[in-house]
This record gives C-alpha cells, sequence and structure tokens, in this order.
C-alpha cells in the first residue's frame, strides 16, 4: 500500500525536485557568493581549508539590496505597481464576470473565447500596441487633443500609469475567468432571496454574491499579482528609468552587469516576496469554505 | 377589500405563454394555496407577486396600491425558497437578521425579534451554526424565520415541504397552518401536490396552463369541481359521458349507456341530446351484494378487480355493457371481503353526480 502511493507521486515528486528544487537551491546557493572574473562568474560556497570544508557565506549582495536606494525603489516599484494593477484587475475582473455571467448562457462561450482571444497574438505585440496608443502624439492623446478636452499631449508613456495600463491589460483575463467561475457556481436564488429580503441589487451583490465568489476573487488576485510582481517587459516598455522594477533589475545584474550573485540574490528576495501573500491568502482560504450547491 | 389583488396579468417566455390573462384574490390573513401540475405557471406567478418577475400585461394591487413595478427590495411581501436560498456564507442568526439589518432597524431591536423568531420556530439552538451544518428540515425553519422575522403583508412559499421526508412533512403542515393563523400573515403557497393543498389550504387555486380553472375552498374543489382537469386532479373519480334525456322539476335524467343517471338541475338549461360529463367521486357510491331495484342511479355487474390499501378497498365493476366504474368503500370488520367475480349492485345520490365542464 505504501508502495503504491509512492509510486503514484514519485513523477511529480521527481519533476519538481529536478526542475524546482534543484535549481532554487543553486539561485540560493549564488546569491550567498561574490561575484568574481572566471568560469563560472561566482565564488564557491565551500572551499577546502585546513580542516576540510569551509562554508564562504557572504551576506554583502543582500545588505547592498536593503541599502542601495536603487534596489529599494525597484522593490517599492514592483510592490505598488503590481498591488495597484491587481486591484485594477480585481474590479475590472468582478465587473466582467458578472456581466459575462448574468448574461444569455448560450452567449456565455463567446464571450468568454472573446476574453482570451487576445492571445491569439503575440504579447509583445499587444504591448507595443500600447507604446502607439499611449506616446504623446499617439491616438489617445490626438482624439482628447481633436476634441479640445487637453491642450497639450498628457505625459502617460514612461510612468508608473502606463505600467499599470499595460500590466492590468495583459493580466486582466487571469482575473476574470477564476471570479467568473466562482460566480457560475452560484445560485442564482441566493442574490433573489436577498433582493426578496429587502436588498437592492448593489446591497446584495456586495453581501452575498462577492463573499460568494471569496474564492475565486483570491485565486484572481494571486493570478495576477505573482507574475506582475517579477514582471519584466511591460515596465521596461511602457515604463521609464523612474519606475524601474525588480525584474528589471534582475535583468540588468545578470546579462549586463554578468553579476550572477546580485541576480541570484534579486531572485530569492523576490520569490520570498511572492511566497509570503500566496501562503497568507492560502492559509485564510483553508479557513473557511462555504457550499456552493444550487 | 382584498390583501392583494392581481388583475389580468400575464407572462410570455417567447412565444409561450406562462401565464394567460389571470385575476386573483388573495384575503387578509388567509392560507391559499396555488395547485397545478408543473409547468402549469404557478411558480411563474408566485414569483411575479415577489416582484422577481415582471408581467408583461396586467395590474398587481397590494393594500389597493399598485405595486405591478415596484422591485421586489421595495415590497411587503417575502418568499420562502424551494430550495431554502439560505446564504451559505452565514450564521444562522445572521441569515434570520439579514432582512431586518436592510431596514436599518437598530441592534437591539433586530437581536430581540430575531430571537423570537428563532424561539417561534424552535431553532434556538442553531443560531451559530452554518446552514450547511443543519438537517434539511431545520434549514425549512431557518428559511421560514428569515422570512417571517420581516412581518410581511403577505409570505409566498414555494413547495415548502418539497425537500422534507413524509413524516416531517405531515408535521410541518400543520405546522405552517398555526403560524399562519398565529402571525395573521397571509401565506399563498405552491405546490403540486393535491394532499398538501388540502391540508394548507383555506382556498385552493387550481391552475393549468396558465388559467385559474377554479379557485374554491378545498372541500368544495374536492366535492364540487367545475371541470374534468380539477375532478381527476384530485382524486379519482367515475367520469360519465352521457346525454341528456330531459329535465324534469329540479332533476335532470342522464343516460350513459345502460346506465340511468339522475342529477340535480343548478340553473344551467339542458336541452335534450346534450352532451354531459358527469363526475362521481369513488367513495360516494355503495356497494351491495343485494340485489336492488333497476332504476336511476344504480347499476350491477362483476368484480373485475380488488385493490385492498388497509383501510379502503377499491374494487373496479364492469356492467353488461362493458363500462366500468370504481367504487371504494371503508372495511368494516364485520363485512366479509368482496371476491372478484362476484356480481354486486351499486347505487349513489343524485347529488353525488358533479356535472362537469369537459375542456
Amino acid at each position: 500500500m505504501i508502495y503504491r502511493s509512492l509510486a503514484l507521486i514519485a513523477l511529480p515528486a521527481l519533476w519538481t525536485l529536478l526542475f524546482v528544487a534543484i535549481p532554487a537551491a543553486l539561485i540560493l546557493k549564488i546569491s550567498f557568493a561574490e561575484p568574481q572574473l572566471a568560469q563560472p562568474p561566482y565564488t564557491p560556497l565551500f572551499e577546502a581549508g585546513e580542516y576540510g570544508l569551509v562554508l564562504k557565506a557572504h551576506l554583502a549582495n543582500y545588505t547592498l539590496i536593503f541599502s542601495d536606494p536603487l534596489y529599494i525603489r525597484a522593490l517599492g516599484n514592483s510592490l505598488l505597481y503590481a498591488g495597484i494593477a491587481t486591484l485594477c484587475c480585481l474590479a475590472l475582473g468582478l465587473a466582467i464576470a458578472r456581466a459575462v455571467s448574468c448574461a444569455a448562457p448560450r452567449w456565455q462561450p463567446l464571450l468568454l473565447t472573446l476574453i482570451i482571444l487576445p492571445f491569439w497574438t503575440s504579447f509583445l505585440i499587444r504591448v507595443y500596441a500600447w507604446i502607439a496608443l499611449l506616446k504623446p502624439e499617439g491616438l489617445i492623446n490626438a482624439a482628447l487633443m481633436g476634441l479640445g478636452l487637453i491642450d497639450e499631449p498628457l505625459v502617460m508613456i514612461n510612468t508608473g500609469f502606463g505600467v499599470v495600463i499595460g500590466m492590468t491589460y495583459t493580466y486582466l483575463p487571469f482575473a476574470i475567468l477564476p471570479i467568473y467561475a466562482s460566480l457560475i457556481g452560484q445560485s442564482p436564488r441566493l442574490t433573489e432571496a436577498a433582493v426578496d429580503l429587502g436588498a437592492s441589487p448593489i446591497a446584495a451583490f456586495w453581501l452575498v454574491t462577492v463573499p460568494l465568489a471569496r474564492s475565486g476573487i483570491l485565486a484572481a488576485g494571486l493570478m495576477v499579482f505573482i507574475p506582475t510582481v517579477g514582471e519584466f517587459v511591460i515596465p521596461d516598455l511602457l515604463g521609464g528609468s523612474a519606475t524601474i522594477m525588480l525584474g528589471q533589475a534582475l535583468w540588468s545584474e545578470f546579462f549586463s552587469n554578468r553579476d550572477w550573485t546580485m541576480a541570484s540574490a534579486l531572485a530569492v528576495i523576490l520569490t520570498i516576496l511572492l511566497l509570503a501573500p500566496a501562503l497568507i491568502l492560502q492559509r485564510l482560504e483553508l479557513g473557511s469554505r462555504p457550499g456552493m450547491k444550487k | 377589500m382584498p390583501l392583494l389583488n392581481i388583475q389580468g396579468v400575464s407572462k410570455y417566455y417567447g412565444d409561450e405563454t406562462a401565464v394567460d390573462n389571470l385575476d386573483l384574490e388573495v384575503e387578509e390573513g388567509e392560507s391559499l394555496v396555488l395547485l397545478g401540475p408543473s409547468g402549469c405557471g404557478k411558480s411563474t406567478l408566485l414569483r411575479m407577486i415577489a416582484g422577481l418577475e415582471m408581467p408583461d400585461e396586467g395590474k398587481i394591487l397590494l393594500d389597493n396600491q399598485d405595486i405591478t413595478r415596484l422591485p421586489p427590495h421595495k415590497r411587503p411581501i417575502n418568499m420562502m425558497f424551494q430550495s431554502y436560498a439560505l446564504f451559505p456564507h452565514l450564521s444562522v442568526r445572521d441569515n434570520i437578521a439579514f432582512g431586518l439589518r436592510r431596514e436599518g432597524m437598530a441592534s437591539a431591536e433586530i437581536a430581540r425579534r430575531v430571537d423570537e423568531a428563532m424561539a417561534m420556530l424552535e431553532i434556538g439552538n442553531y443560531g451559530n451554526r452554518k446552514p450547511h451544518q443543519l438537517s434539511g428540515g431545520q434549514q425549512q425553519r431557518v428559511a421560514l424565520a428569515r422570512a417571517l422575522v420581516k412581518r410581511p403583508r403577505l409570505l409566498l412559499l414555494d413547495e415548502p415541504l418539497g425537500a422534507l421526508d413524509k413524516r416531517l412533512r405531515q408535521q410541518t403542515q400543520a405546522e405552517l397552518r398555526k403560524l399562519n393563523r398565529q402571525t395573521g400573515i397571509a401565506f399563498v403557497f405552491v405546490t403540486h401536490d393535491n394532499d398538501e393543498a388540502m391540508a394548507l389550504a383555506d382556498r385552493i387555486a387550481v391552475m393549468q396552463a396558465g388559467r385559474l380553472r377554479q379557485v374554491d375552498h378545498p372541500r368544495r374543489i374536492y366535492d364540487r369541481p367545475v371541470d374534468r382537469f380539477v375532478a381527476t386532479l384530485m382524486a379519482d373519480a367515475n367520469l360519465f359521458e352521457s346525454i341528456v334525456v330531459e329535465e324534469a322539476e329540479d332533476m335532470v335524467h342522464a343516460r350513459c349507456g345502460e346506465l340511468e343517471l339522475q342529477f340535480r338541475a343548478d340553473g344551467i338549461p339542458r336541452p335534450a341530446d346534450s352532451y354531459q360529463l358527469l363526475g362521481l367521486r369513488l367513495e360516494q357510491i355503495e356497494v351491495s351484494r343485494d340485489p336492488l331495484p333497476k332504476g336511476p342511479n344504480t347499476a350491477s355487474g362483476t368484480v373485475i378487480d380488488i385493490d385492498y390499501i388497509g383501510d379502503m378497498t377499491t374494487i373496479e365493476v364492469r356492467l353488461s355493457d362493458n363500462q366500468i366504474v370504481k367504487a371504494s368503500q371503508l372495511n368494516a370488520l364485520h363485512e366479509p371481503l368482496i371476491e372478484l367475480d362476484e356480481t354486486v349492485w351499486l347505487t349513489w345520490e343524485a347529488d353525488a353526480l358533479v356535472p362537469l365542464a369537459d375542456a
């Protein structure tokens, strides 16, 4: 019996070991090393000493990350932009998911297809399209100036605003789908009961629909927050030097400075940053699980 | 003045007519049951009273005020859903308090009213439980408390006993009657179960295909159905498709095969040779093993089937013209049981024959 269950988990365990645990351990190891001009470009963690192997762990990378304003800013920007984009995605996602779930059942598959349709084109092309929309001589500014609403073009590109717009746009489908799934599982009788008991439709939505969609909303938040914190392409294309995010800092350490140790330390910080909310939310979610029967 | 006045209400779903130009009044404090087969429009009518569906035509008045377009949350009408629709994320207490909180009532007053409702429905011990931790019967009580605590003008109950087992159902029927009298709130039930309708109703409104066939006291619905549909919906009945022979004084004579039928005239003119459907309840027939003189409202034939169900025995008798008449009688201890192929005589009173519209 025990062998059978061991056999069952062997493959996923092996996969996790090879492609998650070992690489993560390597990165953790490199993050405690010092850069050097050699192959590989970092010092070994253990050196042969007088009495066998000696641990040579350096904390310089971590102390630098938490003292250098560049990294602190990158950290702060990552949390700020990812947080705002997540909130925007949740608000829009809730509205769109609600609209789709209320549509006639025969329209719903089409609407869901439209939501994931943007994935048919390349992600890069879609972000470039946002440059064309947001730049000073872009479509949005041209339209606003044509209508006489503004005299000078708005600065939208190379700002945090541009980054948040780009991330919200890109990750919105990841918010809509889990929220939609949790809304569609709810019995319409529940909102009817709320309204029948004197709740306005808006109150019924906040008091019944949203709490019952909690697990979907939490999942949507994670699905957006986790990739946006480490996002690299969107802030690189739509942001400027002031909006540098952790992913960009990591990329430049690795590819421009060839400082593998610093890049690894940043990667470790990023992972911890993402692990914490995931674990907290998972704990919250396991706390209560409302039934969803028709 | 009736509490609720439904005037010429219609509801269409595409080409289908769910409710067809329907008029109905509900009196203050009464218990009215909408009875009909599934798909007859009774639930749609209930949802229109609650405001969850809008009528396409007609008006709904409550206390003489037009509420046809009033949204559900502004109506002093509450509904108990068939699925109970308890909020799964809220405790029993919070479920019951939900409606009062929406009224902006002071929390002390809410607590008092919730306690009172929980005591009335004997669910005082479950306040902190979540709905999924309750049995079906307990959930039903919470749903009832949640609607009653609002002290509505009208309580709507959609198949309230559908999910309960038989024993609990009978107990709950009695309790619903008691609550109706105790609170003075008018109850409107929807059900497809005629026994349930009989047990719950002050008046029964029989619905079919979006229209009301008959609205009357349960006893009259059973004894004096107006048409074939109502007669057979309530219980088994013999139906005689007869031809009128003559109308003499206050009696009408008719013929159905070899049967001579005589029933009381009701003011409706029935010319000779006109068609008349007559209903006769099984238990209104007296069964005798001693020969009876031939005459109106008597028959004799051979027993071809016996159905013994404890307190009653139902027999099928084939007359000499092959008509089959069903009769049932209470099983008395000293009466020897009727046997197959025995010849029996049947007789009934003229009043037991009910002229029915054959629609």
